[in-house]
């Protein structure tokens, strides 16, 4: 068997814990890295896609644009992805990010929105590009709706759908379940991107391949939001044990992850308290840091935080909504001790 | 008060339109609506019309043209369809109040600059998000200059029609640039995100500013909480979530401050049920509008206010 093509997200995903400062350097280094080692896609935007940098996700200290050409420069055989989540990135973003390097956009909505990627689409293949289809936080809805998504992205031109845990919030059945979905329903190829937030990235990743995904993500050292992704290193080293043809070369991924990226990482991602309450409610991954931060703020336990944004139902990309349930979490501890 | 009125059209049968007609057929004052033009002859906003008395027709654009008594036009349609009528309708000699991102004429928010193109041959109101948040900003910029504003509006899927759903860029660029224009940030910048929680969440806006430099908090609360009360008066369900929120702040744009306010709409449930704030204060902005248009047109000389 032909292992699935890997998509590192090192330098998107990995963004979010990075906060968004990565340099020039760093990301030269990294792609190449991840280059050297035989990994076919490698991704590069701001954590929150083209035109994330914000007050309400984090600035980037360097524009992704000049990131996306520096990562074109390292890369021989790598090609360079981009995500784009529509309502934040815009078809003039995805333009400039094409002429400074980007061949793949990863178009991303939520899991019951894929029709607002319709006009992302049109452009990408009106430019040439591989288009490829990201329902997120895919665990909100059974199966049978994820693949009816999968399938109107299917009809605007995408390459691929991918099955997006981005809560982490999945165990391996539930992975098995959405992926058979989509094969049964569409014929373009099918991903899946995993979140550790309950220690399942690798397992999930297993399961979404068992039920024949074609295209898996990961991160070295598993660097990503919340207790960060399915490690690159170790998604290559599992392939290669099951014998699969063609996986990447996992030593030089470990190398890459122990001396290249693990040096720049301001912490290791992992299953803590706060991000296995994230798994556990089913909220985005990216809230952890926010999160932790209101909490400080306003004197609340970010745990109590990240479950009444569960309760709320949050969908991917509402950071606004942590000031809010913490001033309001805030608000009722006061009137309590007060009466 | 005079009982003259100006003839008026809907052009686009959808969320935008139909609750437009609604509110529009509650109060109408200056306005006569006599024409609902789609292009979906079993489109059930052209029965809801048929329902309640307001002639509807399949034939869009061809419709309104066709009427030459027709003075006034609303044009809830999409960005892309009003690029195409906007010349035509120019040609004819009508009034447009244009509801798509389009944008082709200039920026209107009723609190902000009402008054200022009376006599524009097409306006436009931006977007749902554009007139729920530029007034805040505005309401930060006359007391101290805003260096940047960015705006972050959270809508139910279900109220979000398939013309929201193609325009999501146009939403962006065009709510960005009103905050620039008329809400006086030298740099916006718009998200929008679209919530499937069932029961539908109300519309909701967070408004981020950075001002330039240093700046009394005081002033900036009382203005910003003298904006929610004005607009209150057209948008009843507009409310303030809290007060607005003070914070030291890295980000390399203006004075190290931050000031971050939190908006909830509830619509008036004339079409769709209340979670759908974002359809409410779109049309209760373009119903203020139409008036003060339709006004002027009756009484050429003055320029009295709706």
């Amino acid at each position: 068997m032909k292992a699935p093509r890997i998509t590192d997200s090192s330098l998107r995903d990995g963004s979010h814990p990075m906060r968004h400062q990565y340099t020039i350097e760093q990301v030269k280094s990294v792609a190449g890295a991840l280059d050297d080692a035989g990994v076919p896609v490698v991704e590069v935007s701001h954590g929150d896609g083209l035109g994330g940098s914000s007050l309400q996700y984090g600035f980037s200290a360097v524009s992704e644009m000049e990131l996306i050409a520096a990562a074109r420069e390292a890369c021989t055989q790598a090609r360079i992805a981009v995500l784009l989540l529509p309502g934040v990135g815009t078809k003039p973003l995805l333009k400039e990010a094409v002429d400074r390097g980007a061949q793949i956009v990863r178009i991303a909505t939520q899991c019951t929105e894929a029709d607002v990627s319709e006009q992302h689409f049109a452009m990408a293949k009106e430019l040439g590009l591989e288009a490829i289809g990201f329902l997120m936080m895919a665990h909100m809805r059974p199966p049978e709706e994820i693949a009816e998504q999968a399938a109107l992205m299917e009809g605007y031109g995408a390459d691929c759908v991918y099955v997006v845990d981005s809560a982490g919030a999945m165990l391996p059945a539930d992975v098995t379940a959405r992926v058979a979905a989509l094969k049964n329903r569409i014929s373009c190829q099918v991903g899946y991107h995993a979140h550790n937030n309950l220690g399942l990235a690798i397992g999930n990743s297993l399961a979404a391949i068992e039920a024949g995904a074609e295209q898996i993500d990961g991160c070295l050292r598993g660097l990503g939001a919340g207790s960060g992704n399915a490690p690159t290193e170790v998604l290559a080293a599992v392939m290669t044990k099951m014998g699969m043809a063609e996986a990447p070369d996992a030593f030089k991924l470990c190398d890459a992850a122990e001396y290249v990226l693990a040096p720049m990482m301001p912490f290791q991602p992992i299953p803590n308290r706060d991000a296995i309450t994230i798994g556990y409610a089913g909220v985005y991954s990216t809230f952890l840091l926010h999160a932790q931060k209101a909490g400080q703020k306003f004197n609340i336990d970010p745990r109590d935080i990240l479950v009444e944004l569960g309760r709320r139902k949050a969908m991917a990309g509402q950071e606004d909504w942590i000031i809010d349930v913490a001033q309001d979490l805030a608000l009722a501890r006061d009137k309590s001790t007060a009466s | 008060m005079s009982t003259q009125r100006i003839k008026t059209a809907i052009l686009g049968t959808g969320n935008i339109g139909s609750d437009l007609m609604l509110k529009i057929l509650r109060q109408p004052d200056a306005l006569d609506l006599v024409l609902m033009a789609g292009i979906d002859p079993n489109s059930a906003g052209l029965a809801r019309a048929r329902d309640l008395g307001v002639p509807g027709s399949p034939e869009g654009i061809e419709a309104v043209l066709a009427d030459p008594e027709i003075g006034l036009v609303f044009d809830a349609t999409s960005a892309y369809a009003h690029r195409e009528t906007a010349p035509q309708l120019e040609e004819a000699g009508k009034r447009v109040i244009d509801l798509t991102p389009a944008a082709i004429g200039p920026y209107i928010v009723p609190l902000v600059n009402q008054s200022a193109h009376a006599d524009a041959t097409n306006v436009n109101l931006i977007t749902c998000g554009g007139q729920a948040t530029i007034p805040i900003v505005h309401a930060v910029s006359r007391v101290t200059p805003v260096a940047y504003a960015e705006i972050v509006s959270t809508v139910a899927s279900a109220s979000a029609g398939p013309g929201t759903r193609q325009n999501i860029d146009e939403f962006t660029f065009t709510t960005a640039r009103g905050l620039e224009v008329l809400g006086g940030a030298a740099s916006g910048k718009a998200l929008i995100i679209l919530n499937p929680a069932d029961p539908p969440i109300l519309m909701r806006n967070t408004v981020y500013v950075l001002p330039q430099g240093e700046f009394d908090e005081g002033a900036v609360t009382t203005s910003i909480e003298r904006m929610v009360t004005d607009l209150q008066a057209y948008v009843p369900g507009y409310r303030m979530k809290g007060a607005p929120v003070f914070d030291d702040t890295t980000a390399p744009i203006g004075g190290g401050r931050m000031i971050t306010v939190l908006l909830e709409v509830e619509g008036a449930g004339d079409f769709l049920p209340p979670y759908a704030g974002n359809l409410d204060i779109m049309t209760a902005s373009a119903w203020r509008v139409g008036q003060e248009i339709a006004t002027t047109l009756l009484n050429p000389t003055s320029k009295e206010s709706a």
